[in-house]
């Protein structure tokens, strides 16, 4: 870096939800903080731990997120533009509808050139993205470090505070 | 629009935030100092981005061409 030559900037972020959706946010901050230089540590904690398992398989639910956007990503271009008014009543009770949102979130995702969580995460790991993964969630979900990756680095509040008490950017996500 | 002659090419056509970024970063870290990346994206998120990754790692982008749909960034690895 030019103007702050010497210390890199950190970013410290929590990661608290494990849906496809929202595990997007923290892996791209991530992964583009580390890309831009800056010392970056996630706290997984609460669902946002299952982000850290070795084999992740994050799901989208259309029921609890009712400004999203339900569009197909296939079909001719008047087809993919139309809002699908999709009831509550069925997001929620239909089986299978999760499934079915999430494999059409996924298609629409890769159509558009975006990368998988496993991308984002690798990159995170290989870019030294610190990842500590909360003991007290995993002592309540009945999780054991054999669950999760190599890289993790386990750890409670205080783990995470003393990271970022030194941050000059934090979020809660 | 001024004829930079680029050492690598990098085309993240289709590509998608973040990943232009983060494909200009490793390629960028195998570059010499001085040496010059051409990287065409069709994002056009990429004309903020780049500039902002360039102005936080002090590299230097010298010229951005925009032409039907495609972005093409030139950046200068640094000193």
């Amino acid at each position: 870096m030019v103007e702050t030559a010497g210390k890199k900037k950190r970013m410290a972020l929590i990661a608290s939800k494990g849906t496809l959706d929202w595990a997007y946010p923290p892996f791209i901050l991530a992964s583009t903080g580390a890309a831009m230089e800056m010392e970056v540590g996630v706290f997984f904690t609460f669902y946002g731990l299952t982000l850290l398992k070795k084999e992740i398989s994050p799901k989208v639910s259309p029921h609890s997120n009712p400004a999203m956007p339900m569009k197909m990503p296939f079909g001719p271009d008047g087809f993919q533009q139309i809002e699908w008014p999709i009831p509550n009543i069925l997001t929620g009770n239909m089986p299978g509808f999760e499934t079915v949102a999430t494999s059409l979130m996924k298609q629409t995702f890769q159509k558009k050139g975006v990368a998988t969580i496993e991308e984002l995460r690798d990159i995170c790991i290989e870019s030294d993205v610190r990842l500590i993964g909360c003991q007290m969630t995993m002592d309540v979900f009945g999780f054991s470090k054999d669950d999760f990756i190599d890289e993790v680095d386990i750890g409670g509040a205080a783990t995470f505070l003393e990271f970022a008490a030194e941050a000059d950017i934090q979020m809660f996500i | 629009m001024t004829n930079w002659q680029e050492d690598i090419v990098l085309d993240c056509s289709g590509l998608n935030c973040p990943l232009p970024v983060l494909k200009t970063k490793k390629i960028m870290d195998g570059l010499d100092s001085g040496q010059v990346l051409k990287m065409i994206s069709t994002d056009p998120g990429s004309v903020n981005d780049v500039a902002a990754w360039a102005k936080r790692t002090g590299n230097e982008l010298l010229e951005t061409v925009a032409d039907a749909g495609e972005y093409t960034h030139f950046l200068k690895k640094r000193h």
